[in-house]
């Protein structure tokens, strides 16, 4: 790529695990990152959950 | 950013402006203390869309209990007074934070940023207008995300599994699979959810820990439990917990007409037509994407495949159509938490490798008042008793513990919060400090485990050491387990405060440890998931050392010719190979292998050994395991003495070569699970169903008068490879089904062979002729698993792969801090999931190299000069290598002392329990601490 303007920001949308994971390993490399969320919180689908295979560790 | 929605994305990779509409929530945020006194009283109730509607919420709500923010919000949609000014408005009065704001209105943003990342996730499919198996005419008939908050302690039964339509005790449940999935007629969905057949296993497992004697039958097409541990955890589900698992496709479910019974109906493998009677039939639903995701996509300007899910290559697999914006989770395709958690990763790995030269640029430290002096103070105790909204309240006398705790000695300061932990308290707690001028803080709330870093936080944000805080657990330890004996509870409470404040009185300041990081990474390994771990920390900017065993690059790779979508891996693998060779920040080392390693997180010394014996020591912050696996030589089926027997691989090099016995060949017969999924391999292969069908087809394809055959346990063709198992079966490949205990049969016959099958269809065993017999056979861990996981002390499972860190939250992570693992070292996997473990690996191994130093816990091991007499007891107990005995010079008198290494020490505190001089001590657990603790439990 050329040496075009990179801004040190970046937005993803959806506040579920795999969404938290991507802001939390790129607030902790030195990115500022916006996440947007439908609802009105966090946690998404596995927060429906009551237990998880294959460990039937809490899913909260 | 909640209740939030991007409107638009403009611009280019590096540089978008981005819209994003934020809807009113009518509860001001910064107010509002989440007490629920506003949705106490107000009257107006909805489904819950969090219990899946087998609950109600209120239109004032917090979406759950652990929710975050934590903050209430109003649902315009059922609100009376939003739809009717004047009306109600009770919320509003209730509130006496004032937060309730009914003129709130919807705002817009528009945000700068470089990359994009869309994660929007998935819905569960909804069988209510095709009223799938009565679905909403029978109220017995649910969703498995129904039966889930069933099931759950926080759902509207708190666990009780009782039938909806009559509150009757469940005895009988049955779950249908493939429920909108692998499913054209009803719903369209052709391809498979790949996550419903594992939940419906854990529901129905766990349904019997509710109720004792449940009896519980799922009812499948194949069962498809892929993935790291499920076959053991499928195993155990029929041998231990008796779930009973019937293939075959029900006909009809219907009401006995009288109760609430469900009649079910269907042809079992025998032929035979059967009904039986259920309490409750439970549908697994599937995935899909929602029409508000389709929208987002067609606003982020990306291609769909077929089935509705984001477009992405196999080599890159979080990568959408359009450069800057990328992907993770369900809406590439359906997967489970794992895989999404990788991808959630491996998007940031890729958005990191795309940003670079912009890192740091926009992030700033979090910064802290200057640390108060506290040494020569006397102890001044604050104690904050948390109600945990009615988590403790509802047990515990709260008021009862505050008033005792201000009766203990040294506290001057007590009171009570309904949350401890919200944003609001936390603010007001840092202003006690300070007012009261506190030097120690007893928090009477919950677990440290979760809770203890907030309030460090708090401490630090009050100028105080953030190590002058002891929480008194009276949630997990008291409410949680007392329910049932308030008073019991409320006395164990203040004894809990007592301990707590008892220890707090003799803590001390503690700094935190800071060590260096080298940054540099080591990758081990140069197969695709190596080369592509490694090339990604190149792109960031990080020097890379990559050490391959052999002559090569490329790795099982190298043996592959097409993904499952179809791309071409040579080629592929071998724009992987020229951009690791060509990269100026990577140190390839072939023909080498790493012999020894020192140090720990952020500081690894390995040496790595070429084939000639010359050694060299690298030096690097963090490391990647990606050894890759091995593949499986069979013995069953006459593979060694039967040419015409061979393996996948074989066949594949045969059939690209054209050679002769393939060309002419007319009748080839698969067999599947060849080395998996039995005695002591009980895993599944993942990647072979998926490779016989596609080498069916390109026989089928090639000429369509072959007689192929594919004798297989389940057909695994998850997710969107479902498409290749249709396409095989309407070109005329020919599928049977075989169970364990009746294997085929292989002999040699002249220039033929015999495979014999059970046909289950028609009821006798069925003899096939063949001039070809291809095995699927199994992954297998490589041989150099076990030595390499004692080098860096990081765990193999009883199969031989890398155990993870965590098997859904940290998949890449190992539990020696600052290694990670990619690819078929882990687990057998398809290359697009080796990629996607590769570059979360990356984006984890950045996490470290990105900063120049790490800060440890300052609860360490220290010793005791005074004490300590070199007997090194301790040494032999640390379990993580972490005290060293050392010889003192003449100046300190000679003789022997131990020396703790404080970025390996984890505190654990088992050096000071064996020290039979008080020589070695845990900073924050001293003696003193501990003693006056114990002395305050027995002070009553």
């Amino acid at each position: 790529m050329l040496d075009t303007k990179k801004v040190g920001a970046v937005l993803i949308v959806g506040g579920g695990v795999t969404g938290m994971q991507a802001a939390l390993d790129l607030a902790d490399s030195g990115y500022y990152v916006y996440l947007v969320e439908k609802s009105g919180a966090i946690g998404g689908a596995m927060a429906q959950l009551d237990k998880t295979f294959p460990t039937n560790d809490c899913s909260m | 950013m909640t209740l939030s929605e991007v409107t638009a994305i403009d611009g280019m990779a590096g540089d978008f402006t981005v819209t994003v509409k934020e809807s009113p929530r009518y509860v001001d945020m910064e107010k509002c203390i989440a007490c629920g006194a506003c949705t106490e009283k107000c009257p107006k109730k909805v489904g819950s869309e969090y219990d899946a509607g087998t609950g109600k919420r209120k239109a004032i709500y917090v979406k759950y209990a652990q929710a975050v923010p934590l903050k209430y919000q109003i649902d315009p949609d059922s609100c009376i007074r939003l739809k009717k000014p004047g009306a109600c408005g009770f919320c509003e009065k209730v509130c006496d934070a004032g937060a309730i704001n009914f003129n709130d209105s919807e705002k817009s943003h528009t945000l700068n940023v470089g990359a994009v990342i869309l994660a929007p996730g998935f819905e569960v499919y909804d069988p209510t207008p095709a009223g799938v198996w009565g679905y909403g005419v029978y109220p017995n008939v649910i969703t498995a995300l129904q039966l889930e908050r069933y099931l759950s302690a926080s759902g509207p039964t708190e666990g009780h599994l009782i039938r909806p339509s009559d509150g009757k005790p469940v005895r009988k449940v049955a779950f249908m699979q493939c429920v909108g999935s692998r499913d054209e007629n009803l719903c369209g969905n052709r391809y498979c959810s790949s996550v419903c057949c594992m939940y419906a296993i854990k529901e129905a497992v766990i349904a019997r820990d509710h109720v004792p004697g449940l009896q519980t039958t799922i009812f499948y097409m194949d069962m498809r439990t892929h993935g790291k541990d499920f076959d053991q955890y499928l195993e155990r589900a029929r041998d231990e917990a008796g779930v009973r698992f019937v293939r075959c496709r029900v006909n009809g479910v219907e009401t006995d007409g009288r109760g609430g019974d469900l009649r079910l109906s269907y042809v079992n493998e025998q032929g035979r037509q059967l009904e039986e009677f259920y309490d409750m039939v439970v549908l697994s639903v599937g995935m899909q994407t929602p029409k508000h995701v389709l929208e987002l996509a067609y606003t982020a300007d990306i291609q769909l495949t077929a089935d509705n899910f984001a477009a992405t290559t196999d080599f890159q697999p979080v990568q959408t159509s359009r450069a800057g914006i990328f992907t993770c989770g369900a809406i590439s395709g359906p997967k489970d938490i794992p895989q999404s958690v990788v991808e959630g990763s491996a998007a940031a790995a890729a958005v990191a490798d795309l940003l670079a030269p912009a890192r740091f640029a926009l992030t700033s430290m979090a910064s802290f008042p200057k640390e108060k002096d506290v040494s020569g103070e006397e102890p001044r105790i604050g104690v904050f008793v948390c109600h945990c909204g009615s988590n403790i309240a509802g047990v515990v006398d709260v008021k009862a513990v505050e008033e005792y705790a201000a009766t203990l000695p040294d506290v001057v300061y007590v009171e009570r919060n309904l949350f401890s932990c919200s944003q609001d308290t936390q603010n007001m707690i840092a202003k006690r400090i300070r007012e009261q001028n506190l030097n120690r803080i007893v928090i009477a709330a919950c677990t440290p485990r979760t809770h203890e870093p907030l309030f460090r936080e708090t401490l630090k944000a009050a100028g105080l050491n953030e190590y002058l805080v002891e929480m008194a657990n009276i949630r997990n330890h008291d409410s949680w387990v007392h329910g049932g004996n308030p008073k019991a509870a409320t006395a164990k409470a203040r004894d809990l405060v007592r301990m707590a404040a008892a220890k707090v009185t003799y803590g001390d300041s503690l700094r935190p440890i800071s060590v260096p990081i080298t940054q540099s990474g080591l990758v081990i390994g140069g197969g695709v998931a190596g080369m592509t771990a490694a090339l990604n920390l190149a792109e960031q900017g990080f020097a890379v050392h990559l050490v391959e065993k052999s002559d090569t690059l490329g790795g099982n790779a190298l043996n592959l010719k097409h993904t499952w979508s179809g791309e071409h891996v040579p080629t592929q693998v071998a724009k992987l190979v020229d951009r690791v060779v060509w990269n100026e920040r990577i140190t390839v080392h072939r023909e080498a292998t790493v012999t020894a390693v020192e140090g720990f997180v952020g500081n690894f010394r390995s040496t790595v050994t070429g084939r000639d014996g010359a050694s060299q020591v690298i030096e690097h912050g963090a490391g990647v395991v990606a050894i890759g696996g091995e593949s499986y030589i069979p013995h069953e089926y006459n593979y060694d003495t039967i040419t015409g027997v061979v393996t996948s691989v074989q066949f594949d090099k045969l059939f690209e070569l054209k050679e002769k016995h393939v060309r002419r060949g007319r009748r080839f017969v698969f067999i599947q699970c060849v080395g998996s999924r039995e005695a002591d391999h009980m895993y599944c292969s993942k990647v072979c169903c998926t490779h016989s069908v596609q080498s069916a087809i390109a026989l089928k394809k090639e000429n369509p008068e072959r007689n192929v055959y594919i004798l297989y346990r389940d057909m695994r063709t998850y997710g969107q490879r479902e498409a290749l198992y249709r396409q095989a079966r309407q070109l005329g490949v020919i599928f049977i089904n075989y169970e364990l205990h009746g294997k085929p049969k292989v002999a040699a016959r002249g220039g033929e062979i015999d495979v014999e099958v059970w046909d289950h269809v028609l009821h006798r065993p069925l003899r096939i002729t063949a001039d070809m017999v291809i095995l699927a056979t199994a992954v297998r861990p490589h041989g150099d698993a076990a030595d390499l996981g004692k080098l860096y002390k990081v765990a193999v499972d009883g199969q031989g792969f890398f155990q993870e860190a965590h098997a859904k939250l940290r998949p890449v992570d190992f539990s020696t801090d600052g290694m990670f693992v990619a690819g078929l070292a882990h687990y057998p996997k398809p290359v697009e999931e080796s990629v996607a473990q590769a570059l979360a690996a990356a984006a984890r191994a950045a996490t470290l190299l990105a900063r120049t130093e790490i800060s440890l816990d300052a609860v360490k091991a220290a010793v005791d000069e005074r004490y300590c007499d070199g007997c090194a007891l301790c040494v032999d107990v640390c379990p993580y290598h972490a005290i060293t005995l050392v010889e003192k010079s003449a100046e300190e008198g000679g003789g022997r002392i131990i020396m703790v290494n404080k970025a390996q020490c984890k505190g654990c505190g088992l050096c000071q329990g064996t020290c039979p001089k008080r020589g070695v001590y845990v900073a924050g657990f001293t003696m003193r601490q501990i003693s006056a603790q114990i002395q305050a439990a027995l002070a009553v």
